[in-house]
């Protein structure tokens, strides 16, 4: 009996609690950098895509919902078009980890709700953002071994001249 | 019948409907508050209009009896219960003048017969229904209600003894020294758990425990008659809250503010103490439930009227 009547006056001292819930539209809730959200392709500080088709996201992704057709462009690779299904994705974030360039990153943004099914397409002109996303200074082509024009083999950024086969000198 | 019993009659259930929507906001405000959540808030101000809002969706929903069930006693069983809880309010006396039948003189034992024909309502929606779950339920509500129907009586005896009438007006009129919780402070107690249970409310809602019976004797019932029972048992909270009010703390008594304010306000004060008690209490085994009404409450409301007997017996002598 008595334990019933603390129950109720605890019960009751709730009503100055704090409240417990967020009031989300008007109350954004704090989302850490990190948070996986909606996805984008980012571009190279110098402005150009940082995806080189390479599939590996597609081959990573646990739910096939994306798709891409790489193409060659100046003597590099670009995807000729790149698609992610939204309404299948389900956020996992392999295809940012299987990203080698850094291209494909997950963002703190989850309001994507749509009416029509079809709208959760997402075509590369909307994926394809203006900046660097969460990697400011990284640029593929900088660092990498692969030649393309204005920059030979061996003038990356910590790497040496390629060895001369031909020469005997140690 | 003179003008304003008449207009009393015709605004009576429009209130009394009202205030039974208005209370499903209520009560889900309260649980909310009481839950650290906010509850309903978004339809109009502090969402005041989640009642309309409701009651609109509920209307437009189709109105589907089941083919196996039972379909005359089907669409009756939701009737009668509004309408057992609607009469019972006939003799409630809101001030000493206002009220449809206050000074009728077996007003205590028409509610008392109300609330028995409300039995009826669960009795038969769990049997026409057709299907286990609600068979069930009915039989849980039969047994719970027609047990606690006993205590009920037992308890307002002390009351009735006190007051030497049924009339509600005269109980309330007996009160003017001193409200009967403090006399009568066992048969208030007694009374309050067997109207929990009449009303089937929480934490003692075994007819409709919806995680073993889905959702007890209303398992079959969609749209308005749904709508039926539900608006019922809120009118049913607010009567036994009436009674409460009426019967141990006063009726319209009290100092400074009108009557009626008085009324509703204790009324009001009640109906929180319900959404209260289902905020914070867990629901008891069924065997509990039936072991409490027949083991404590039977005994501790013979012993009230006993107990009432023997010292109004006393003081007469003296």
């Amino acid at each position: 009996m008595l334990d019933t009547l603390r129950t109720l006056f605890l019960t009751a001292l709730h009503a100055f609690h704090r409240r417990a819930t967020v009031r989300y539209p008007e109350q954004k809730p704090y989302l850490p950098p990190r948070y996986r959200g909606r996805i984008i392709l980012s571009r190279d500080p110098d402005g150009a895509e940082r995806c080189v088709a390479c599939s590996l996201c597609a081959v990573a992704c646990p739910v096939d919902c994306i798709s891409l057709q790489k193409t060659e462009a100046d003597g590099r690779w670009y995807p000729e078009y790149f698609r992610i299904n939204f309404s299948r994705c389900i956020f996992c974030g392999l295809c940012e980890e299987a990203c080698p360039t850094y291209a494909i990153q997950l963002t703190p943004d989850f309001e994507m709700g749509e009416y029509a099914r079809s709208s959760l397409v997402y075509e590369k002109e909307d994926l394809l953002i203006s900046g660097t996303g969460k990697y400011p200074d990284y640029s593929f082509y900088a660092v990498a071994g692969i030649p393309v024009p204005g920059k030979a083999r061996g003038m990356a950024e910590r790497e040496r001249p390629p060895v001369d086969l031909h020469s005997l000198l140690p | 019948m003179t003008y304003p019993v008449i207009l009393t009659i015709v605004l009576m259930p429009v209130v009394l409907l009202g205030l039974a929507t208005v209370l499903t906001w209520v009560e889900r405000r309260l649980l909310g508050l009481w839950q650290d959540r906010h509850g309903p808030d978004r339809v109009g101000p502090g969402g005041m209009l989640q009642a309309v809002a409701d009651g609109t969706k509920i209307l437009f929903k189709q109105d589907w009896v089941p083919p196996f069930a039972d379909r005359g006693v089907f669409v009756a069983a939701p009737a009668i219960g509004m309408m057992a809880v609607l009469l019972s309010f006939a003799v409630i006396p809101v001030t000493a003048h206002a009220g449809i039948a206050g000074d009728m003189n077996v007003g205590l034992l028409f509610i008392l017969g109300m609330m028995g024909v409300g039995v009826y309502a669960v009795v038969l929606a769990g049997w026409s229904s057709n299907s286990k779950y609600a068979l069930l339920g009915g039989m849980r509500a039969a047994a719970q209600m027609i047990s606690y129907e006993v205590f009920m009586g037992l308890s307002l005896l002390g009351v009735v003894m006190m007051t030497g009438s049924f009339s509600l007006r005269d109980i309330v009129a007996a009160q003017a020294g001193l409200w009967f919780i403090v006399p009568q402070c066992l048969g208030f107690g007694v009374f309050m758990l067997a109207g929990i249970a009449e009303t089937h409310r929480l934490p003692f809602d075994l007819p409709e425990g919806e995680n073993e019976l889905g959702a007890g004797f209303h398992t079959e019932y969609s749209g308005m008659k749904f709508g039926m029972f539900f608006i019922a048992e809120y009118a049913g909270i607010v009567l036994v809250s009436c009674l409460v009010t009426t019967l141990y703390l006063g009726g319209w008594r009290g100092p400074w503010l009108p009557a009626g304010v008085w009324f509703a306000l204790k009324t009001c004060g009640v109906v929180v103490f319900f959404i209260l008690l289902r905020a914070s209490l867990p629901r008891p085994r069924y065997d509990q439930l039936m072991a409490l009404g027949w083991k404590v409450l039977l005994p501790l409301s013979l012993f009230n009227v006993m107990a009432t007997g023997t010292i109004l017996m006393l003081r007469a002598s003296l």
